[in-house]
């Protein structure tokens, strides 16, 4: 059996650096608890390489681009084509949104891949505010642009109308569960990928705590070395989904009825 | 037997349950890129634009079995 000390979601806890005390309340119940967290630290450190990322990239301009440039091209263009491609012309003055979406999650999961680091996106709170973020732009933008006519989002065109009675409830549902199933994606991969991570880690030490059995350990040894690439690719993966779909969705509140 | 026992029994029994569910999301992304290839296969000159496509699907398809994951984690940890 595991020891408590190498389980595999301690790595999940969210604790105070420093704490500015609770506000309100009767101090055992209520009040409002504000602190500055691991979580909200490794925010802003994401926040700070994304924007130095960017910063530097675009610091010199020139017309024949250095590596750095280079590569802050090409996350923009990359993203640029995604929106144009997914979302239309039109989507495009979503492009600074979508993007920024893309790069906190992109650096938030490659940063989860350093050891001691804190994944900000392993907690559904986070990955929830930003699905909601977007299914409220979704839903907003679409009656602005739209008006009512925007709930033909819920009535798929060129369908008998027999099968519309049918369609129209499943449609709904499917609509209003997108911030749920958005949410629960990117939460639900980062969780599961370092929980077998910390899995098989731990089986390496309770190995080598056996001491007969120790050389066995080079097993899941090499099992955490060949999933830490695989997390990687799902980290990156995740991102783009994310994007992706934020622009399938945004798509809906430019064009409903499609 | 006794309650404590009854209720660690029954969570254990259910993530593991609650598992099955994914060997549905396994099919579903394995029919995917299985289809994407033997599409691209047939048509390569075609296949770089349905990639996008492609990871629509497979993030449709796998979010299903995460649903699973998370009913599993939570019976283990939260219940």
């Amino acid at each position: 059996m595991a020891e408590p000390a190498i389980e595999p979601i301690h790595q999940f806890r969210i604790y105070d650096l420093f704490n500015f005390g609770t506000f309100g309340g009767d101090g055992a119940t209520g009040g409002i608890h504000i602190g500055f967290t691991n979580s909200a630290l490794f925010m802003v450190l994401i926040l700070a390489v994304v924007l130095g990322f960017l910063l530097l990239g675009s610091r010199r301009r020139a017309i024949v681009p250095g590596r750095m440039q280079l590569m802050t091209e090409m996350s923009y263009e990359f993203i640029a084509n995604l929106v144009r491609s997914t979302a239309g012309t039109e989507g495009m003055k979503f492009l600074p949104f979508v993007f920024a979406l893309f790069m906190f999650i992109l650096v938030a999961n490659l940063f989860g891949m350093f050891p001691y680091f804190f994944t900000v996106t392993s907690h559904l709170i986070v990955t929830a505010a930003m699905a909601v973020t977007v299914f409220l732009t979704v839903v907003i933008y679409g009656f602005y642009r739209n008006g009512l006519k925007f709930l033909k989002v819920f009535v798929p065109s060129g369908v008998p109308f027999a099968l519309l009675i049918l369609l129209v409830p499943i449609e709904i549902i499917s609509f209003f569960t997108r911030p749920l199933s958005h949410s629960l994606r990117l939460f639900g991969n980062i969780l599961g990928g370092h929980i077998v991570l910390k899995v098989f880690a731990g089986m390496v030490v309770a190995l080598i705590a056996t001491g007969a059995w120790a050389p066995l350990g080079v097993l899941p040894l090499a099992m955490t070395v060949a999933l830490t690439p695989l997390e990687l690719l799902v980290g990156v993966l995740q991102a783009f989904v994310f994007a992706v779909l934020t622009c399938v969705y945004l798509q809906d509140a430019i064009h409903p009825g499609h | 037997m006794d309650p404590i026992a009854a209720h660690s029994l029954g969570k254990l029994i259910g993530a593991g349950i609650a598992c099955v569910g994914m060997g549905g999301a396994g099919i579903g992304v394995g029919v995917i890129f299985g289809q994407y290839l033997s599409g691209a296969l047939r048509n390569p000159a075609a296949a770089a634009s349905q990639f996008t496509n492609l990871l629509i699907g497979f993030a449709l398809t796998e979010a299903l079995g995460i649903f699973s994951l998370l009913i599993a984690l939570l019976l283990l940890f939260v219940v």
